[in-house]
């Protein structure tokens, strides 16, 4: 008796949005407001992830590839990874926030059934998810960025267009997580989406190499995925240029972002309403 | 006046399953209605379908006059919830637990401040609304969810088994607290499955079972007319007083040592067993709601 009448999948989709309202931005709150409770501790790995990173790559593997050769030129390893290193820190970031956070809040906290007793619908809560593990991969990437802009590793002002590209992965990533959320039994079960996908993702998106180092059919591969792209914009970004070819990588991300908030929620709805 | 809350042939279907099956009833407005039942009896299935976070099957349900598939977020701004479960947030203090808790209504941040000052003083948790949620004892947890739910000044609370697992001096603080609302005319709808809380608590009450109504009315009344005004109780009666009972038509009931005479003559039922079966063990108190509760639903064990 509840939801639309007929419509079939659209229309689901659409009741769904609808659904939606500023009210949302009071889950953020609450995320926001607890994060703050505990933001020392929270800080300290984005802070520090880049230098043991650069520390290890740079030092060391640095000693052995000086430069790499990415898009005809040459430029220093450490310089070609410090963009990726902020990839995959919002990657992680939001990813986290929405699997295992979101996972504690839901089922041991029992934070949305308090919530959904006030005027807030499901829909608001999980969108208030999505916009909180998108704001942890901007919070993790800009302090991320001032480690990094201490040795002199990105180029300003053209770095400071990475704020934004990380909110919009922000919100893919959130939207990955929340998908697995709806779905996974228990929070154990969240290794199989981290080592059968976010690792390899990590690996081999770009990050740590240039991707034409790959076979052929590697390299399609990789343009499949989700932080290739991220890892793009952010590469280009942190070497001071934004060339149009970038339209394709945002293309890819809005494209890809939406229908995985929309299938996060959805999932999330068939999981705790019933 | 129009009921707070109307139930019309309501039913709540998991598969094949009816957890709540075709049940009426309706709330007016300054009660405290009670739900009484053994566990799985449907109580919160139903009252979650009240605060709309559980979708009605069949059957109609109307709070404050709106169709609760209609307009949830009307009904929820206007009601206030404390859960079965432990839901405070761990990562807050006992005064912001309120205050994020206000904004989800769209309360001002003073206004909230205010509010949550008062609700803290009535639960007596003032002293402690700096103190951290894994701090607090079980009773204060509950009296702290119970000052949330009404952080919305709401026109009808409702209490999922409030003192379940709390220890007895902290039940009665938290019944002390619920006939204070009570008395400002708050209209409170409660599940329990202590009888002497829905006895001490409740205006009217329903005892479910097995998702449907078994009986309703005032509990006093209740009792009066389906049991009687006391009860005999004889332990370890010989199989000779069972059948003297039944020759003399007394309502009874037995379970394996004990046998239960519901009559509103006590005294002289008493005196006859006396008199014809002295060596027994035999007792006359008042009918109360348990005896009502365990004649409606059986004797057995239910998990």
């Amino acid at each position: 008796m509840s939801g639309p009448a007929g419509g079939g999948r659209a229309g689901s989709v659409l009741a769904l949005v609808g659904n939606i309202s500023a009210r949302s931005l009071r889950v953020w709150q609450r995320n926001r407001d607890v994060y703050f409770v505990t933001w020392k501790t929270n800080l300290v790995p984005p802070l520090l992830e880049p230098i043991l990173y650069l520390l290890a790559f740079g030092a060391g593997i640095g000693a052995l590839v000086s430069e790499v050769q990415y898009r005809g030129e040459m430029i220093g390893y450490t310089t070609f990874i410090a963009p990726g290193l902020l990839a995959t820190q919002v990657m992680f970031q939001a990813f986290f926030e929405t699997t295992y956070n979101t996972f504690v809040r839901m089922y041991y906290q029992r934070t949305f059934d308090s919530i959904m007793t006030t005027p807030l619908t499901l829909e608001d809560v999980m969108a208030g998810e999505l916009l909180w593990g998108a704001s942890k991969g901007v919070i993790g990437c800009a302090v991320m960025m001032v480690a990094l802009s201490a040795f002199g590793l990105l180029r300003y002002p053209h770095a400071l267009v990475i704020i934004p590209f990380s909110f919009l992965a922000g919100l893919l990533f959130a939207g990955l997580g929340l998908c697995f959320t709806g779905i996974v039994p228990q929070i154990d079960s969240f290794n199989f989406p981290t080592f059968l996908f976010v690792m390899p993702m990590f690996l081999f998106s770009g990050t740590f190499f240039p991707l034409d180092v790959l076979p052929r059919w590697a390299q399609v591969l990789a343009e499949a995925l989700p932080l290739t792209h991220v890892a793009n914009l952010m590469r280009e970004a942190a070497l001071g240029r934004l060339p149009a070819d970038l339209l394709r990588d945002l293309l890819y991300l809005a494209v890809a972002t939406i229908p995985l908030c929309v299938a996060g929620i959805h999932l999330m709805r068939r999981r705790l309403v019933k | 006046m129009s009921p707070v809350i109307e139930a019309r042939a309501l039913t709540k279907r998991y598969g094949g399953l009816a957890a709540v099956d075709g049940v009426e009833f309706s709330i007016r407005a300054g009660e405290c209605f009670g739900f009484l039942g053994p566990n799985g009896a449907g109580k919160t299935t139903t009252v979650r379908m009240i605060y709309c976070a559980s979708p009605v099957t069949a059957g109609d349900l109307r709070v404050f006059g709106i169709e609760v598939g209609d307009r949830p977020r009307e009904i929820k701004a206007r009601i206030g919830v404390c859960q079965q479960e432990d839901t405070l947030d761990p990562d807050f203090s006992v005064r912001k637990n309120l205050t994020v808790f206000a904004r989800y209504f769209g309360i001002p941040a003073a206004r909230a401040e205010e509010r949550s000052r008062e609700l803290l003083e009535f639960m007596g948790l003032w002293e402690r609304k700096d103190a951290r949620i894994r701090e607090l004892s079980g009773g204060m947890k509950r009296r702290l969810a119970i000052a949330r739910a009404l952080i919305n000044d709401p026109d009808l609370l409702i209490l999922d088994e409030p003192t379940t697992g709390l220890d007895p001096q902290s039940r009665h603080q938290v019944w002390d607290r619920v006939r204070g609302l009570r008395r400002q005319g708050k209209t409170i709808l409660l599940t329990t499955h202590y009888m002497d809380e829905a006895q001490t608590l409740c205006d009217r009450l329903v005892i479910m079972d097995h998702g449907k109504i078994l009986v309703e009315g005032p509990p006093v009344d209740l009792v009066r007319s389906r049991v009687g005004k006391e009860v005999v109780e004889v332990e370890g009666y010989p199989p000779g007083l069972v059948q003297h009972a039944r020759q003399s038509g007394w309502t009874f009931e037995s379970d394996t040592g004990r046998l239960f005479i519901y009559t509103d003559s006590g005294e002289a039922v008493f005196t006859v067993i006396a008199h014809q079966f002295p060596s027994e063990r035999c007792t006359v108190r008042t009918a109360g709601l348990e005896d009502l509760f365990l004649k409606l639903t059986g004797r057995e064990l239910r998990e």
